[in-house]
């Protein structure tokens, strides 16, 4: 341990020792990062209303509160299906453009990158607002169809950027090779190079999910009735009072995206 | 050469033709994004300049200018997004540079303490914090057990509360950023400086600090702007006490239906956050030109 | 002999007539209205420096590459507007271009399939070629565990097996080392005459084109600069450009009297008439230059030098020399049975010899195209 801390820890000959203050402060850093997001989950087997830590009596009621209340069941389905349409939608609208941008070089093309981009610069409660109108004009406030629109054009300069990452580190020479052989350009795109972007792909796919099932400004002003989403509901509650009820279901949301990130990262390791 | 020449015509249609095409990928996004966003967004702006007569009138931005309530809003805005920024540099900084001086391995397992939240839903984190700093939370439990203080305090529902969630919030925003400018630093730069004779404190601020300036930089300009538009965090945690512009937009259309209102404080922030993000975009492009980069 | 023998077909080979091609970028001409005849079955080499737009008329020849005008037919078919993918040409990339998540087979059987070949031919065919190249048996091999030899030969493969009757060769072996290189370029040479496909090749190593094509189409900015054989390109250049890419030369100003060419004052006995051009300048090869011994003899042509500098390289030497009027001429010759103390020493005259048909005047231009044959 003392011939540890006595060792350099980088380039400019520091010890360990002389850097063990960093050590610690990182540390509590890292805990604040992570502990309240992980506390939600023992705290939602707490018996009692106040949500302790740790719980004195466990149980599952909030769970069961969850599952037996159709409002929450109902939000949850519509999330998720939201969510899923979204990813539908969202990546071959979002592959298709970065694949356009990429091959057809015109001098446009960069003013249509940041258009495509704006989504993500204009700020959401604009945008909520903006669609909230534009909804109730066209009559499709409060439908499924105008949540998975509004949700797919805040995931659009996600996907974008993803693939057109991927697609700038790709040897378009193979889809040249390919066209060479015989293939038109469609087939050489399905053949040749999607099967090397795929993880990319993947992982916007598995972005734009998850960017919809969590998102709650514009789903406030635009989902409600039968097409109420869990977060809508959510945040409801909590301006409300605090329902416990919420613990689980964090829990719940925590599990889904902690098993979505990890797959998308398992992807994005595996091409490497 | 008459056969040559008909070629010229119909090769230039040819070109035409594949180039509009491959652009034509890009419209289905376009279309989505023009009709749900730039549409709908460039009428909020129209209607920013319409009175509550339905006649065109400043009285929208006047009311800005003029009322206190305006004035107070756009500072506390301020305030909470400069004293975020601050508070993420200042505890984000040291979180980057420790996991950049760490070995890969151990770096990238440390790494997951920062994604975990960032991939959480906001929703999720907010919540979380709003029960652990409640009077009866965890946070007040263990501070008086620990006896850092004796009665609960109130450290939700207002300022104190709004600016840890934010904190919490966006510290991913600065870190990762951050994080990667740092490893991209050329660790030779920091054997010259000892070789030629710098202490490690000195080598420290006089060639990786500056160095790591522009993601500290970019990743700061980041929060900043994310703050300036947030709503979810400080609406739950500020319990109505700090209110914020995102938030006045949301009730004068939830409550008031002011239209005019409303878009008028939307289209400033607009135009703030395009100016913020316009800046930089300049003068990280300068940093470049100047040197700034040593990938 | 089936429809898949993949025998010398040279009756099948195609012919390519390129005519007025242009292809501007802003105001830079990367081709500027080229003419060029292609034989069926002539193994061509497009020879130039980076940026002399000889890959870029190998794209147009492709169909990668859409230029501003011009016409070229393969065969009698006009293929201008064609794009790629129905042009049946079969091509060679730099980078090989190979398909990584395929295996070797995969590759090579890729065209094949999207001609709708069944699976059985398909894998007899792939399997006949792959042995063609040398590497029999490897189809079932990932391509990132082929060395870069072998890559090359794959990539090969694949652009043959459906047996197009032109084959493109976007400078193919510049990325193997030299010990490869040269073998490869003899095999390719082997390949070709055994397959008799039309084939156009783009390098800017000269030494390669030299060795490996029927003819050379040297070109610079845009455009032709000479079409001949390996041995006019080099014996006979049509420009200064030309001399200057191919080999190394010594380049003398010389100036015309009536009929008369003179250097120095002094007129040169030549073999071939001058060309027609303006300005003249005589090309001297290290190796076709001799130092004289003893007095005139004939009509060999002979120019007064001080020796500035002598390298013996055992089975050779090299001098440079320097004329009366200060332009420097580099000698190479055999060293034979003489040691080193018989060569000529730094700083001593001599009189340096060449014979009538290694005199050559060429144009002192960079530009204009000089075409034969």
């Amino acid at each position: 341990m003392k011939r540890w801390l006595d060792s350099p820890a980088s380039e400019t000959q520091i010890t360990q020792r002389q850097r063990l203050w960093l050590y610690v402060i990182a540390t509590l850093i890292m805990l604040f990062l992570v502990a309240p997001t992980l506390i939600v989950i023992p705290m939602s087997f707490s018996e009692s209303i106040y949500l302790e830590f740790p719980p004195r009596q466990w149980s599952t009621r909030w769970y069961e509160n969850y599952f037996n209340s159709t409002e929450w069941v109902s939000a949850t389905v519509t999330s998720l299906t939201a969510a899923f349409l979204t990813m539908l939608v969202a990546t071959p609208l979002g592959v298709a453009a970065a694949y356009g941008l990429h091959t057809s070089q015109m001098r446009a093309g960069k003013l249509v990158f940041i258009l495509l981009i704006t989504p993500m610069m204009v700020p959401l409660i604009l945008i909520a607002i903006g669609a909230f109108y534009a909804y109730v004009k066209l009559k499709v406030l409060y439908t499924m169809l105008g949540l998975v629109l509004a949700h797919t054009v805040l995931a659009l300069p996600l996907v974008l950027i993803v693939t057109a990452s991927a697609l700038k580190s790709y040897d378009m020479n193979q889809e040249m090779a390919a066209r060479s052989l015989g293939a038109p350009r469609w087939r050489a795109f399905l053949t040749i190079t999607l099967p090397q972007i795929r993880f990319a792909v993947i992982t916007a796919a598995l972005l734009s999910f998850l960017s919809s099932f969590d998102e709650v400004v514009v789903a406030m002003f635009i989902s409600g009735g039968d097409n109420s989403t869990l977060t809508r509901n959510m945040f409801n509650a909590l301006r409300d009072q605090i329902d416990p009820t919420i613990a689980s279901i964090s829990t719940i949301m925590i599990v889904i995206t902690s098993l979505l990130m990890t797959l998308a990262q398992l992807f994005g390791r595996a091409r490497t | 050469m008459t056969a040559v020449d008909l070629h010229a015509e119909g090769l230039r249609r040819d070109a035409f033709r594949e180039r509009l095409a491959l652009f034509g990928l890009c419209s289905p996004a376009l279309t989505l994004i023009m009709v749900i966003l730039v549409i709908p967004v460039g009428w909020l702006f129209y209607v920013s300049f319409i009175g509550a007569d339905g006649q065109f009138s400043l009285e929208n931005y006047d009311r800005m200018l003029t009322s206190k309530s305006y004035a107070r809003i756009f500072r506390t805005t301020f305030e909470v997004s400069l004293l975020t920024t601050a508070i993420c540099i200042l505890i984000g900084y040291p979180l980057a540079y420790f996991l950049s001086q760490m070995p890969s391995r151990i770096a990238n397992l440390c790494l997951i303490t920062v994604l975990l939240p960032f991939w959480t839903s906001l929703l999720v984190r907010t919540y979380a914090w709003l029960v652990l700093l409640q009077k009866k939370g965890l946070v007040n439990s263990w501070a008086i057990d620990l006896g850092l203080w004796d009665e609960p305090i109130k450290i939700v529902h207002n300022m104190t509360g709004t600016l840890i969630g934010m904190v919490h919030i966006m510290l991913p925003f600065l870190v990762l950023p951050l994080y990667g400018s740092m490893k991209a630093i050329d660790r030779d730069y920091l054997r010259a400086a000892s070789n030629l004779g710098a202490s490690p404190v000195r080598n420290f601020w006089t060639v990786f600090f500056p160095l790591s300036a522009p993601g500290l930089f970019a990743g700061s300009l980041i929060v900043f702007v994310l703050c300036l538009g947030f709503y979810v965090t400080p609406a739950v945690l500020g319990g109505g006490k700090v209110i914020l512009v995102s938030m006045k937009i949301a009730s004068n259309i939830e409550l008031f239906v002011n239209w005019g209102a409303a878009s008028a404080l939307g289209v400033v922030l607009l135009v703030l956050t395009m100016l913020i993000l316009w800046g930089a975009a300049r003068f990280l492009k300068l940093e470049q030109l100047t040197g700034g980069g040593h990938q | 002999m089936g429809r898949g023998a993949l025998t010398s077909q040279v009756t099948e080979a195609l012919p390519i007539t390129i005519r007025g091609v242009t292809k501007t970028y802003g105001r830079v001409h990367a081709l500027d209205a080229v003419d060029l005849d292609i034989r069926s079955g002539e193994f061509m080499t497009l020879l130039g420096p980076s940026g002399s737009g000889k890959s870029t008329l190998l794209m147009v020849l492709a169909g990668f590459t859409r230029p501003d005008r011009g016409s070229l037919m393969f065969g009698d078919r006009e293929v201008i507007r064609t794009p790629p993918h129905l042009r049946n040409v079969g091509m060679v990339f730099q980078n090989y271009a190979l398909f990584p998540h395929m295996t070797v087979a995969g590759n090579v059987g890729y065209p094949l399939r999207l001609r709708g070949v069944p699976k059985a031919e398909i894998a007899e065919r792939c399997e006949r070629t792959l042995e063609t190249v040398q590497l029999g048996g490897y189809g079932e091999r990932q391509i990132d565990q082929l060395s870069g030899g072998q890559k090359q030969r794959v990539a090969l493969a694949r652009a043959i097996v459906f047996e197009p009757r032109i084959l493109l060769m976007d400078e193919p072996l510049s990325a193997l080392d030299k010990k490869l290189r040269d073998r490869m370029q003899i095999e390719l040479r082997h390949l070709h005459e055994k397959l008799g496909m039309t084939t156009v090749y783009v390098t800017h190593d000269q030494r390669e084109a030299l060795t490996m094509s029927d003819r050379i189409a040297v070109i610079n900015h845009g455009r032709l600069m000479q079409l001949d054989t390996p041995a006019r390109i080099y014996d006979r250049p049509a420009n200064r450009f030309v001399a200057d890419f191919i080999g190394e030369s010594a380049f003398l100003p010389v100036t015309r009297l009536g009929e008369a060419v003179l250097h120095a004052g002094l007129p040169l006995t030549l073999a071939e008439p001058p060309p027609e051009a303006d300005r003249l300048v005589l090309m001297i090869r290290p190796e076709r230059v001799k130092v004289a011994s003893g007095l005139a003899e004939g009509n060999t042509n002979r120019f007064a030098a001080t020796v500035s500098d002598i390298v013996y390289q055992g089975d050779s030497f090299l001098m440079y020399a320097t004329l009366a009027d200060g332009t420097e001429v580099n000698v190479r010759g055999v060293v034979r049975s003489t040691t080193i103390a018989e060569l000529p020493t730094v700083g001593s005259a001599v009189m340096l010899a060449l014979e009538p048909e290694d005199t050559v005047l060429i144009a002192d231009t960079d530009s204009g195209a000089g075409t034969a044959g």
